[in-house]
């Protein structure tokens, strides 16, 4: 059977996230509670979560969490990562057996600084490096990849329901300031670990619900920048989209927005002339990576979350907000699930982002 | 001498339905038709026919009909009737043979044996009725890092663009190889659809400088009507290197078609012949093209955005992605099946290939050097529906030239005897009595409405698929799927067998 990356499989999905605007930390097990309640909105194909700020201890380095179908994987793997970076600490991630999560491949984590040498002989700033490394792991080391790669952040994925993805995974032993989750519906079985989400690169990461009918015109564009597409997902492909956008194109992330939610050329329209002409300089600059189809997304950052829905909004997307704390997810009950108290909720504009940063 | 020729149709008269009006006399510039006074009814004479339909269209009572010959030679399937005939005229004449209109040969049409998808079940699809469907496009580079000021705000600069409604233009006819009312009509229809049309290589008329907006001026190896009022009369200018009807030929309008408002727009004397010589003299190479296309850039002080037009030949891939880097905006690419007003016979059918494949390797050719974002791909040659456009967006183009199918709507039946002169629809000919047959009042409504129909078109496909924006549909070739294709056509192409 084909696994995910050699085919495409359109899927149907969950997505939840929380996080605290005064950078509280949230226990993981907030965002498990969340996700469980949408339980019919996946099949057991896989789920997932990312959380924000759960490192502190290691902060200043890169880490990444690596699946290995094999031992000659690993060892093929930790060459590779001992030649081009400082290696902190390494272990496997701590699970717990239980009967829903089977098939675990070998699951390890390293914290990470690229080695000074090599990253001066590579003329490539930090970021650039880790990525490109990133890249050749998981597309020239067989039964290698590498799926969370960000500082102070992690994400936590497997072939299963989410709230079973949250048990194994032993969530309720991290506390991060924001979290993302992902419960997937996939029409086909992807096969292997890697294909479930939060898809993530460097601090980016993503979880995402639809299918983008723009897929091929937007993955086509960005592979012309050296991104890989090996996963053919919606969501690796977003993923790169917004990496190259905030990252290398140096937009802002409402930026970013206007590029892959634009509005309507009659929206643009009416607006007043300055603002007209940025919007059509974007538009215009980025068509090939304007995303259509319905998608909701949350994309997790250093210190904020971003959620955004398509522009004719054909995915469901609520927002709850309670003091400090703001909650965003595909359906209500999954805010209720959580905190039954909310001060306001409401229901975000298609194509209209709204981004929550942590207070400095 | 004996003519060994059989007329391929024949003009067939229903006697019990013709009334002797004489209307198909006055109509066929051909003198095909006559009244016989001494029988006292119409009489015809099927050698000088070419099949325009002009006559059948005109009579009233519906009398005629033109069929083809079952005339023929013994049966012969290496020397075919055509290949024969060819040989008659050629012994009779030792003359190149000529043609016009497009390559009409058996060759693969690849548009044909491309399938476009359509959303079920796990994303929906889009009712352009309901919901806003956008095919606004815009050409030109998209390159040049974002700049910001003091405040951070992105300050908008883009290179010179056009921007079109729909992602069709109307693609080079000159003045000269078609009529003043055909010109009016295009130029009329363009500015109304928001959209551009072409002046071709003869110039652009005092009369249409009005539509300038709507404008792409050529520049072609005659350089005829070229001067800076020309370069900065349009929106765009258009460096021809080559046709798709003909790669590597010139053009040769015959100095008997010289006169009046075309002489003076092409800017030479009456009764001269104007020869287009077949490279630009002053383009021997690639770093030459460069010249030529900064020289435009100045004269019309980077206003405006340079198209380089190519044909389609067995390297294009290469040619473009060197185009690409010469400082052109655009890149056009014509196709084998491209029309012409007059090329060699041997040329058109023979030299060139489908705009499918050189789209395809194009487009994948300069993503694969990163400088897809230098230009933008327009191509021709030959489009001939809207299934066409989507399909040919969804392999890589921005957008699309017609042509043909633009003759087509204002009346031509693709009798393909273009070169004769005497087009008795009004297109292709400079004889006044024949010209005012195409009123530019109708003819533009027909060209709006043609476009029209296909945007209608272009935009129920894209809903099908889920696509709201012409943007997500360019290079999008998962859309497509190939039927009746083998595995090298289909890795030209880019996508995936249908039922993969
Ligand atoms: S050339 Fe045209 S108008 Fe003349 S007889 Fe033939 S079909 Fe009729
Ligand atoms: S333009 Fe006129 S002469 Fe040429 S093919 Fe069409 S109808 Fe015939």
């Amino acid at each position: 059977m084909l696994k995910e990356g050699q085919i495409r499989i359109p899927s149907g999905c969950a997505i939840s996230g929380i996080i605290s605007r005064e950078g509280k930390p949230i226990n993981g097990r907030d965002i498990v509670e969340s996700i469980r309640v949408m339980h019919d909105r996946s099949n057991g194909l896989g789920g997932g979560f990312a959380g924000y700020g759960i490192y502190p201890q290691y902060k200043e380095h890169y880490a990444f969490h690596i699946f290995y179908d094999t031992q000659e994987a690993r060892e093929e793997c930790e060459r590779f990562i001992d030649r081009h970076f400082d290696v902190i600490n390494l272990s496997k991630i701590p699970t717990k057996k239980i009967p829903a999560i089977t098939d675990e491949p070998l699951i390890w984590r390293y914290f990470v600084s690229p080695h000074p040498t090599k990253l001066a002989d590579s003329q490539l700033d930090e970021s650039e490096f880790v990525a490109r490394c990133v890249f050749r792991v998981n597309t020239e080391i067989e039964g290698a990849y590498i799926f969370s790669s960000g500082k102070n952040m992690g994400v936590f994925k497997a072939v299963g329901f989410p709230e079973d993805v949250g048990e194994f995974y032993r969530l309720d032993e991290y506390e991060g300031y924001s979290w993302t989750a992902h419960g997937r519906y996939p029409t086909n079985t992807p096969g292997w670990w890697g294909g479930a989400h939060p898809f993530a690169l460097l601090n980016y990461s993503i979880v995402h619900n639809g299918e983008i009918s723009s897929y091929d015109a937007n993955r086509r564009y960005m592979e012309m920048f050296g991104y890989r597409c090996s996963l053919q997902t919606d969501t690796e492909v977003i993923t790169y989209i917004i990496d190259y956008l905030s990252r290398k194109k140096g937009l802002s992330l409402e930026e970013t927005a206007n590029v892959i939610a634009a509005p309507f050329w009659s929206t643009i329209e009416k607006k007043p002339e300055e603002e007209k002409l940025r919007l059509t300089y974007l538009r215009n600059k980025f068509a090939s990576l304007l995303i259509t189809g319905p998608f909701s997304i949350i994309v997790g950052f250093e210190k904020g979350l971003m959620m955004l829905n398509d522009r004719l909004k054909l995915r469901s997307a609520v927002i709850g907000e309670k003091d400090d704390r703001v909650y965003m997810a595909s359906e209500e009950s999954a805010i209720r699930a959580i905190e039954p108290e909310l001060d306001k909720i409401w229901a975000p504009k298609g194509g209209n982002p709204v981004i929550v940063t942590v207070n400095e | 001498m004996i003519n060994y020729l059989y007329p391929d149709y024949e003009i067939v008269r229903d006697p019990s339905k013709c009334i002797a009006c004489r209307v198909c006399e006055r109509q066929c510039a051909n003198e095909a038709h006559s009244f016989d006074e001494e029988a006292g009814c119409m009489v015809a004479d099927s050698s000088r026919c070419v099949n325009c339909h002009r006559c059948v269209s005109l009579c009233p009572t519906r009398a005629l009909k033109i069929v083809k010959s079952d005339h023929t030679f013994k049966q012969n399937a290496n020397w075919t009737g055509d290949r024969i005939t060819e040989i008659y005229k050629q012994a009779s004449t030792g003359g190149v043979l000529l043609s016009s209109m497009g390559n009409p040969n058996a060759f693969p049409i690849y548009f044909d044996k491309i399938l476009i998808n359509a959303s079920q079940v796990t994303n929906p699809s889009i009712d352009p009725l309901r919901e806003p469907m956008e095919t606004k496009t815009f050409l030109g580079k998209k390159t040049g890092e974002i700049r910001r000021d003091e405040k951070g705000r992105i300050l908008p600069y883009t290179e010179p663009q056009i921007e079109l409604s729909v992602p069709i233009m109307f693609s080079a006819m000159s003045y000269g190889s078609i009529s003043y009312n055909a010109h009016e009509s295009l130029a009329r229809a363009a500015q109304e659809l928001g959209i551009l049309y072409n002046t071709g290589e003869g110039g652009l008329h005092e009369d249409f400088r009005q539509y300038g907006a709507n404008t792409i001026v050529q520049v072609a190896s005659g350089r005829f009507g070229v001067y800076k009022d020309y370069l900065e009369a349009g929106a765009a200018i258009e460096i021809k290197m080559g046709q798709g009807a003909k790669p590597g030929i010139g053009g040769h309008l015959p100095g008997t078609k010289i006169v009046g408002d075309i002489s003076k727009t092409r800017m030479i004397p009456e009764g001269s012949d104007a020869i287009s010589p077949a490279p630009h003299h002053d383009i021997y190479s690639i770093e030459d093209l460069r010249q030529l296309v900064f020289s435009l850039k100045e004269a019309s002080e980077y206003k405006k955005p340079v198209i380089v037009k190519i044909a389609a030949v067995h390297n294009v891939a290469a040619i473009a992605s060197g185009v690409a880097r010469s400082g052109a905006d655009i890149i056009a690419i014509d196709g084998f099946r491209g029309g012409t007003g007059a090329a060699p016979t041997r040329i058109r059918d023979n030299v060139g290939i489908p705009i499918e494949l050189a789209l395809a390797s194009v487009d994948s050719r300069l993503r694969e050097e990163g400088i897809r974002d230098n230009v933008s791909i327009v191509v021709g040659g030959s489009i001939r529906s809207s299934a066409d456009v989507v399909k040919a967006i969804a392999l890589g183009a921005d957008a699309v030239y017609i042509a043909t199918a633009a003759l087509l709507s204002l009346g031509c039946h693709l009798c393909r005897s273009c070169q004769s002169g005497k087009c008795n629809w009004g297109i292709a000919t400079q004889r006044p009595e024949l010209v005012k047959r195409l009123n530019p009042d109708i003819g533009s409504q027909r060209l709006v409405n043609l476009v029209t129909a296909w945007k209608h078109e272009i935009m129920e496909m894209m809903g099908g698929m889920g696509i709201n924006s012409i943007e997500a549909l360019k290079g999008n070739r998962l859309m497509l799927r190939g039927i009746g294709l083998n595995e090298k056509e289909l890795e030209i192409l880019g996508i995936k067998h249908a039922g993969e």
